[in-house]
């Protein structure tokens, strides 16, 4: 069975530019988060998936159909939530949302149907007869919600959903892809620079970085698997304890200029960490279990000092 | 997804055929346009032309009433004969009006758009680029058609059942006149309409520039005419142009200009031009490399 997205050594180019680098894989979670700073190729994914641009070498799959040779095919199962302010002026919702319907191939009836359940599905139901250009922001992203599921796809694109959304329509959004998402019927797209609407909506995140896959995951695999997760903060020689700790075979890394994020082996006690600070002349200020969070998962992906590095402005989590 | 359930579902309903959606543009196009009462107006204005034309064709062929209208009707049957310069006259009153349809409705059909960063909302449908130009080409196809060569082969029509067989066989050169060089006039005036709109993304100006491409080409074919001593200047006058096609056609003395080659390669090569700036411009997003 062939996955949502199969990706064989993609590569996207404009002029000198590579947008994407060899992207490959399978993809087929019922909910993706697409992750990566500014400019790391993730809408240019999404547009490439819809036949916006042309791979310049390998191929990318939509539920087995070539986005190149067969994209129509492929578009008609996609529902696609544009990053940027889209609409139709001059035209009320019901009749935007209908006229997108009609041009997926809903008969004109159904489409008209459709329209008013995908308004209404979206929260603006009492609104469906005003016309776009009047709507509020948070009004415009999700009537392009609307538009994006009235066709009933099975692949549903959010790029940056929740733009510009204050944190009451962030909510009501997230609570709508959540609502998509369990419905069964659909497999969610969703790409943001926001790490907890990810975190909030995505079982899987695919980290890109420069234009490629720097990871792939599961995010409660991932939890699963960093049960024995430490955070603590240093007061003393931090080099000297991060390379004490390590002898004891602890993974450790410097999440600031006194917090070390460390994962112990099995076997190893938390006394023999406070023992090794007696023996370097440090100080634990403080100590804590935790599991690795998105932000984390994210910061490996992208080989940054969580706290050091300015790209990490870029992302909030 | 039933409006009381609020719950999401997916379709499982037909759907059309994938040949057909890109009418859904011109559909909803057209209601916009028939908004509008001034365009009604107008285009009832322009359809009352051709059924004036088709009451002095019965009075032409009918004796009776020419002979009702005493002095007028002999002085009428004498000045006005059905022939091959009737329906250039007809031709030439007709593309005046799709002129200025073009005018109010060509402009804001992709700028529109465009201006909303709705095309992605298009292009992300199973609808190609070249079917989205046909579905809002076939706006104006569709209403100026209405206007020009269906109206003028309604006359034909009109005029072969009254005056027999004979006259239609004598004259099937007219009827492939109106249908050509209509088809010329209105293939120019849509798509030149239409690469405005997507180049300017705006549409007041877009119809500004449009009115002014045909005025001051007018100008600049007599200027250059002028200064090189030449007929070739009229290649920018596409009005002039098509009368000169439709006149070799029609079998009528031409206006000045350069010879029917020269007039459809230059027609050909503009429509070439806007077809390419619509490859250009119509793209879910421009990238700049």
């Amino acid at each position: 069975m062939p996955g949502v997205i199969e990706l064989e050594g993609l590569s996207v180019r404009f002029g000198k530019v590579e947008a994407l680098r060899n992207l490959s894989g399978s993809f087929s979670g019922r909910a993706i988060g697409l992750l990566g700073p500014n400019g790391a190729g993730k809408t240019t994914l999404i547009h490439t998936l819809l036949g916006f641009h042309r791979p310049s070498a390998g191929s990318a799959r939509v539920f087995g159909h070539d986005v190149r040779r067969n994209d129509k095919a492929a578009r008609a199962l996609i529902g696609y939530m544009p990053e940027r302010d889209s609409f139709i002026a001059g035209m009320s919702a019901v009749r935007f949302v209908r006229m997108m319907g009609e041009l997926s191939g809903l008969p004109p009836a159904q489409a008209l149907e459709r329209a008013h359940e995908a308004l209404f599905y979206v929260g603006l139901g009492e609104a469906r007869y005003r016309m776009l250009e009047t709507y509020s922001l948070g009004m415009k992203q999700r009537a392009k919600l609307a538009q994006a599921l009235v066709h009933g796809p099975k692949l549903l694109f959010l790029d940056e959903p929740t733009n510009g959304l204050d944190p009451p329509g962030r909510e009501r959004m997230i609570k709508l892809i959540k609502n998509v998402r369990d419905a069964g019927d659909v497999h969610v797209i969703l790409s943001s620079h926001l790490l907890r609407d990810v975190e909030e909506c995505c079982e899987e995140v695919l980290i890109l970085k420069d234009g490629k896959i720097a990871r792939y995951c599961n995010l409660e695999e991932e939890r699963r698997a960093n049960r024995k997760f430490l955070e603590l903060e240093i007061a003393g020689d931090v080099d000297a304890y991060v390379a004490a700790v390590r002898t004891l075979g602890c993974e450790s890394a410097r999440a600031g200029k006194r917090r070390i994020k460390m994962v112990l082996p099995p076997e190893l006690r938390i006394r023999e960490l406070y023992r090794l600070a007696a023996e370097q002349r440090a100080q634990i200020r403080h100590l804590d279990y935790k599991k690795d969070s998105l932000q984390d998962i994210f910061l490996k992906a992208m080989d940054l000092d969580p706290l050091g590095d300015a790209d990490h402005g870029r992302l909030r989590a | 997804m039933a409006v009381y359930e609020h719950s999401y579902s997916r379709y499982p309903g037909p759907f059309t055929p994938a040949w057909s959606r890109f009418l859904v543009l011109p559909r909803f196009a057209f209601k916009d346009v028939f908004k509008s009462r001034l365009l009604v107006f107008f285009y009832a204005l322009s359809v009352l032309v051709p059924v004036f034309y088709g009451l002095a064709i019965y009075a032409l062929n009918n004796l009776e009433v020419l002979d009702s209208l005493g002095n007028a009707g002999d002085e009428l049957g004498r000045m006005l004969k059905v022939d091959e310069t009737f329906f250039s006259v007809f031709l030439l009153v007709q593309s005046g009006f799709a002129f200025w349809l073009t005018v109010f409705i060509g402009p804001g059909l992709i700028s529109r758009d465009l201006a909303n960063n709705g095309l992605p909302l298009y292009l992300s449908r199973p609808i190609s680029r070249a079917e989205y130009v046909l579905g809002k080409l076939a706006v104006l196809l569709l209403l100026l058609s209405g206007i020009t060569w269906v109206a003028g082969l309604l006359l034909f029509l009109l005029q072969s059942s009254m005056a027999g067989w004979e006259w239609l066989a004598a004259n099937l050169h007219v009827a492939a006149a109106i249908v050509v060089t209509s088809t010329l006039w209105i293939l120019v005036l849509s798509l030149l309409a239409l690469a405005l709109s997507a180049w300017l993304r705006w549409k007041v100006v877009a119809g500004l520039l449009f009115v002014m491409i045909f005025f001051v080409g007018d100008l600049f074919a007599l200027l250059v005419n002028m200064l090189f001593r030449t007929e070739w200047g009229h290649v920018f006058n596409f009005d002039q142009l098509i009368q000169i096609v439709a006149a070799s056609m029609l079998g009528i003395r031409p206006p000045d200009g350069p010879p029917v080659w020269g007039c459809v390669l230059a027609l050909l090569l503009f429509l070439g031009f806007c077809l390419l700036l619509l490859h250009r411009k119509i793209r879910a997003y421009q990238v700049v490399s």
